[in-house]
């Protein structure tokens, strides 16, 4: 037997909708691999779908950030570690209180309630563009503010507040200094702190989510304000920026398939396909962490207490033994029980919102601008590096 | 005998995901709480869709078994 190196993890990708080369032996090695993270932790890699899914739901594996031993991905996220993560970063019981607190705000109904409204800021938005005139760098005039304004309203955060929390957003995820993240980090609990005490003094409560916790749960102890400050940043930012991702990298995809988009125009009714097999292809959280609270025997091996685990979603997505031809956009494929929402009781919280936003966007935006196409050449289009929410950097089109 | 299904829901468990909703919305629907509750009438029946719903939960709420009687 060869000993081989240990795959780095996580790297760049070479195409924005497929995972990097360099994974090939990991995504041969399933349902479970080894890779090494930036500071030389070697850490488990789920690689197998059925896997996963048991992984994800098994309530030995914790999120808690806030350990010492808990894995990071990369240098820069070192400083926020002491930082209360809502939600995600909480186990059991503390986190069945927040997630109960929220799902009547994400529930299937109310993101149907939510689709006139979000047609009504893609048209906008669509209406924009048009009277500017093409060309249009589509992150920044569509891609971006269309979640934006849609989880502003949701949550009852002011969108004319949108330039300072983007930016932060920007910053909080991709630095690019450790500095950078601890300062947005800082940058949005002093706005959140803010806004809750200009929601406090409102003598009739407004009709976002957060209002409602300002002037129920805050009042009557279910939350206190440190934790509330911080359910506020992650579903400002896990609203904005993922769905953004997806809607300029999911354009970017369709737009590189002409012969599926052409078939897309024809037959309006395969958006809630396209969208789920976007979905699995693009896998844009490429890497979910957890750490193992007790030994896991799994797959003839042992994750031993105390060992980093992480999900590539990108891989787990192209397990061969479930999706056949699975680096192929297919929406005719059987193509749910992807895990690029999670699995577990950490699944997104906001799926619900988030297909409906994606449904209505794509659709439209191939709808009313028929001639869309890129204006750079598709290989010298920027986007995100490996060690955060894959996307777009710039989306360069005309029409 | 009959190969009539039963189906329970543990809203202990439930998360609120709605993924139930979403796959077999004729059999599966969310109360105002957000959890998966059925839908009036449709607690020993479902068609082909309600196995599948059950596999789409991300905690395993769901419970669909055959009665026999």
């Amino acid at each position: 037997m060869t000993e081989t190196a240990p795959v780095a993890f996580p790297q760049d990708r070479t195409c924005p909708y497929q995972p990097p080369a360099a994974y090939a032996p990991l995504r041969a090695t399933r349902p479970l691999s080894r890779v090494t993270l930036y500071d030389g932790r070697p850490v488990w890699l789920v690689t197998g779908r059925d896997t996963a899914r048991a992984l994800l739901a098994d309530p030995r594996l914790s999120g808690d950030r806030t350990r010492d031993d808990f894995p990071a991905p990369t240098a820069r996220l070192s400083g926020v570690k002491r930082r209360k993560t809502a939600l995600l970063g909480l186990d059991g019981a503390a986190h069945r209180v927040q997630r109960r607190m929220m799902v009547p705000s994400f529930t299937l109904r109310r993101a149907t309630e939510m689709r006139p409204r979000i047609q009504r800021i893609v048209d906008e938005r669509i209406d924009a563009m048009i009277a500017q005139g093409p060309p249009a760098e589509l992150v920044n005039a569509f891609a971006l503010p269309v979640p934006s304004t849609v989880i502003c309203a949701l949550l009852g955060v002011p969108y004319s507040d949108h330039d300072f929390f983007e930016g932060q957003s920007t910053r909080l995820l991709r630095g690019p200094k450790a500095e950078d993240v601890v300062d947005a980090r800082d940058q949005l609990e002093e706005y959140f702190d803010d806004l809750i005490d200009r929601k406090r003094k409102q003598p009739e409560p407004g009709d976002g989510v957060l209002d409602e916790l300002v002037h129920r749960q805050l009042r009557d102890g279910e939350l206190n304000r440190e934790e509330l400050i911080a359910l506020a940043i992650i579903l400002l930012v896990a609203g904005h920026e993922t769905t953004a991702n997806m809607i300029s990298l999911g354009t970017y995809t369709l737009l590189q398939h002409p012969d599926k988009l052409a078939e897309l125009r024809t037959d309006p009714t395969l958006i809630p396909n396209v969208v789920e097999e976007l979905m699995r292809l693009l896998s844009i959280a490429d890497g979910l962490l957890r750490i193992a609270l007790e030994d896991i025997e799994v797959a003839g091996t042992t994750i031993r207490a105390g060992d980093g685990v992480v999900f590539s979603t990108s891989v787990i997505n192209r397990d061969e033994d479930v999706y056949a031809d699975p680096d192929t956009l297919d929406w005719h494929r059987p193509t749910r029980h992807h895990v690029s929402f999670g699995f577990g009781i950490h699944q997104c919280l906001g799926q619900n919102l988030a297909r409906a936003e994606l449904e209505i966007a794509l659709r439209t935006l191939f709808d009313r601008l028929p001639a869309l196409r890129l204006a750079a050449p598709a290989d010298e289009i920027p986007f995100k590096p490996g060690d955060t929410i894959q996307g777009m950097l710039e989306l360069p089109v005309t029409w | 005998m009959s190969d009539d299904i039963h189906i329970e829901i543990d809203q202990d468990v439930c998360i609120g995901a709605g993924q139930c909703a979403l796959t077999a919305p004729d059999v599966f629907t969310q109360d105002d709480d957000g959890f998966s509750t059925l839908l009036p009438g449709r607690e020993d029946g479902g068609g082909p869709l309600v196995r599948e719903a059950a596999r789409s939960c991300p905690v395993s709420a769901i419970t669909v078994s055959k009665t026999v009687g």
